[in-house]
């Protein structure tokens, strides 16, 4: 099924990843499509524990898959080793949420935006320096003032741009942003998300970007695909997806977002219950335990991902639209 | 305020560093009544923590404070280290960001719920464990029984933060502070503990303080809302003022720079450049000055004070306020 535009960059088919703990199975990622158009930004959100960062590195190569497919520009990722793989892999990086946790303490930032050229072979000092500095300039620092100094000299926000500035250093085409932002402030977070647009133009990227929180997603999202319990609930572009959503989780996740004005009363009506366990999760429908519609037919039968709207999909038996 | 229930005079916290002395909470007056729920907003580090522990003399060892803390009627800063004590379980109570501060992870949840009950009620073993049974089925437990005999590790974040929640109210507080109760949560069930919150706070008539970095947190459950940044109180008003009418420049900037659902992808994001200064090394005038698009004249030179505008209940601390009326 084709969800983005007719240019998909990656290409994620029926992906499943699974950890075992303790001689259990959990369910992380569990037949997971998704498409990502060139140029495009694509939102995923969802609940702790749903499956996000765990679908990012299994599209990396970082974990691997159980079964599936990821297609990066027509290449099964899935299946190259190698020399092969590590020339794909440059080409895709990607920026964690904790900045701080992410940068070596003992090591320079210079050094530290450096080494994926000095992994990939760049050899030339001047040119690996020339290239720091442009990319450090572009995040917003002064490679000057800041190439010599180390990573516990600088706040969060900074430490996050620094974090940018090395995954833009090798000229990627594909950034995966792991909730970028969650860890910083208000203040810090909107210069960061803004910095992150500015980038995507700049280097024209291609950006899957994962966060739980629905308005950072929808700032800089063209479409935006919502995760429950390792599965796909709906996709769909942004304004579209908030403004109708076909999912009841998706509708469930928009009403609980606390709204930054004192008329719009909070809504009591977010039903009470968590996620289930990935390691047993619910027949047929996994939303089922929490979700007002559900019937028998939602227990019985795995919804597919179908077509609700012009470019919206939900897996779901009975959509809200 | 007069007829508060609590109400912070001058409270002003110091922490030795290696750095020098941090202030951390710097001339703060604050005061809620019964029945009512103050929200404390502000970013990391602004000390909405370092507040919270100087109302329940809780500050780390090494902490000065002074000023006044007056809860009923008594300075609690002139309190005895075993008065304090009993006040805390019993009148005073406290849910932190982490459940697990407040937890002891090798005791069964009842026992710790039991434990608390008897230590400042007078019930016997039996009629402990029943109202443990019926806190924990009030926020929302399911199968509270059976949950008596559980560590909180074999319980998930959110089940956790109930049970420390029910704790927190097994005394039935008069005033219950919770510091980021939901930060660490996700949406729905955030929405979840703020039900649970507010419907508590109300069947009480207890007075609540909230302490949290989201706007969106306050705005629909406070009756009162104190803005800090750098250790001051630098907005306070009526919670329909202060996202109406602000008057202080950084409560408009931090509303701007929040993304927002009803604005289309890709809109840039009004940010506010820069980040909050060092606590260590105190400024001569506004410390929101540097990051401050209406900075001029005063503002690097002199601290603007905390002072009523139109009404005596909407406080700002700028020397050029938005006009009212804007910033809606
Ligand atoms: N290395 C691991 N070993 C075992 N289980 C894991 C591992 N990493 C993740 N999991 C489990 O897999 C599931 C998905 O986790 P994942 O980290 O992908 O979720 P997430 O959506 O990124 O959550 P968060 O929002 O908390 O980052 C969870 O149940 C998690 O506990
Ligand atoms: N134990 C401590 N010793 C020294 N300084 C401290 C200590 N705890 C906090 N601080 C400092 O005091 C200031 C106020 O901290 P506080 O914890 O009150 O902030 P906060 O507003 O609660 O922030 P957050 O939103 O991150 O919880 C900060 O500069 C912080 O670094
Ligand atoms: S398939 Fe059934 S249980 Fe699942 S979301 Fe739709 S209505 Fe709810
Ligand atoms: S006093 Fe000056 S610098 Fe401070 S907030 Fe007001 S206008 Fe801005
Ligand atoms: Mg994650
Ligand atoms: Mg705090």
């Amino acid at each position: 099924m084709l969800q983005a535009a007719s240019d998909p960059l990656m290409k994620v088919e029926n992906l499943v990843v699974e950890y075992s703990v303790g001689g259990k199975t959990i369910h992380a990622v569990s037949d997971v499509s998704l498409e990502i158009a060139r140029g495009e930004t694509l939102g995923l959100v969802g609940e702790s524990g749903c499956g996000k960062s765990t679908l990012g590195r299994a599209v990396l190569q970082l974990r691997q898959a159980v079964s599936g497919k990821v297609l990066f520009d027509g290449h099964d990722l899935t299946t190259l080793k190698g020399e092969p793989l590590r020339k794909m892999r440059r080409r895709v990086q990607l920026i964690f949420q904790d900045p701080i946790a992410s940068l070596n303490p003992r090591r320079r930032i210079g050094d530290i935006v450096a080494e994926p050229l000095v992994i990939a072979g760049v050899r030339d000092p001047e040119e690996r320096a020339r290239r720091v500095s442009d990319v450090l300039s572009a995040v917003g620092l002064d490679p000057a003032l800041v190439s010599g100094r180390l990573p516990h000299e600088f706040s969060g926000g900074q430490c996050q741009r620094i974090c940018i500035a090395r995954s833009l250093v090798l000229n990627p085409e594909f950034v995966i942003c792991d909730e970028p932002v969650s860890a910083l402030d208000v203040s810090i977070r909107a210069q960061i998300l803004n910095l992150l647009e500015e980038m995507k133009a700049r280097y024209g990227l291609t950006l899957l970007f994962i966060a739980h929180d629905l308005a950072v997603v929808k700032a800089v999202s063209d479409r935006v695909a919502v995760m429950y319990l390792g599965r796909l609930c709906e996709v769909g572009p942004s304004e579209q997806l908030f403004a109708r959503p076909a999912h009841p989780y998706t509708a469930l996740l928009i009403e609980a977002i606390p709204v930054p004005d004192p008329d719009v009363r909070p809504t009591q009506s977010v039903p009470v219950g968590e996620p289930p366990s990935p390691i047993a999760p619910p027949s047929g429908c996994r939303f089922r335990t929490r979700c007002p519609r559900a019937d028998a037919r939602c227990a019985g039968e795995v919804p597919e991902l179908r077509v609700v709207a012009p470019g919206q999909f939900a897996a779901c038996h009975h959509p809200l639209i | 305020m007069s007829g508060a229930l609590l109400s912070v005079e001058d409270a002003v916290v110091d922490l030795p560093t290696p750095r020098g002395n941090l202030r951390a909470v710097d001339h703060v007056d604050l005061a809620v009544g019964a029945g009512k729920t103050l929200g404390i907003v502000g970013e990391s580090g602004c000390g909405k923590t370092m507040l919270s522990r100087a109302v329940l003399q809780l500050l780390p060892k090494k902490a000065k404070l002074s000023g006044r803390v007056m809860f009923n009627g008594q300075d609690l800063t002139t309190l005895s280290a075993e008065k304090l004590r009993k006040l805390r379980g019993r009148s005073l109570a406290v849910v932190f960001q982490d459940p697990m501060t407040s937890l002891n992870p090798v005791l069964t949840i009842g026992t710790q719920l039991i434990e608390t009950i008897q230590e400042h009620l007078e019930l016997d073993l039996a009629q402990a464990r029943q109202r443990s049974i019926e806190l924990l089925a009030a926020v929302g437990i399911p199968a509270p029984e059976q949950r008596l005999a559980q560590y909180p590790h074999q319980l998930s974040g959110g089940m956790r933060q109930r049970v420390a929640i029910a704790i927190a109210l097994s005394c039935e507080p008069q005033l219950l502070i919770a510091d980021e109760p939901t930060t660490a949560l996700d949406v729905t069930i955030q929405a979840q503990i703020l039900d649970l919150l507010a419907r508590e706070q109300q069947r009480r008539h207890m007075a609540m303080i909230i302490i949290t970095h989201d706007l969106g947190v306050v705005a629909g459950r406070t009756d009162e809302v104190a803005v800090m940044y750098a250790g001051r109180v630098v907005e306070r008003a009526p919670t329909p003022a202060l996202f109406k009418q602000m008057r202080m420049p950084y409560t408009e900037a931090l509303l701007a720079a929040l993304p927002k659902l009803d604005v289309a992808p890709h809109t840039p994001l009004p940010a506010i450049s820069g980040r909050p200064p060092d606590p260590t090394r105190p400024m001569k005038g506004c410390s929101f000055s540097p990051r401050c698009r209406y900075s001029a004249g005063r503002c690097t030179t002199e601290k603007p004070r905390l002072s009523p505008a139109e009404t005596q209940e909407h406080l700002y601390a700028c020397f050029h306020p938005i006009a009212a009326g804007v910033g809606a």
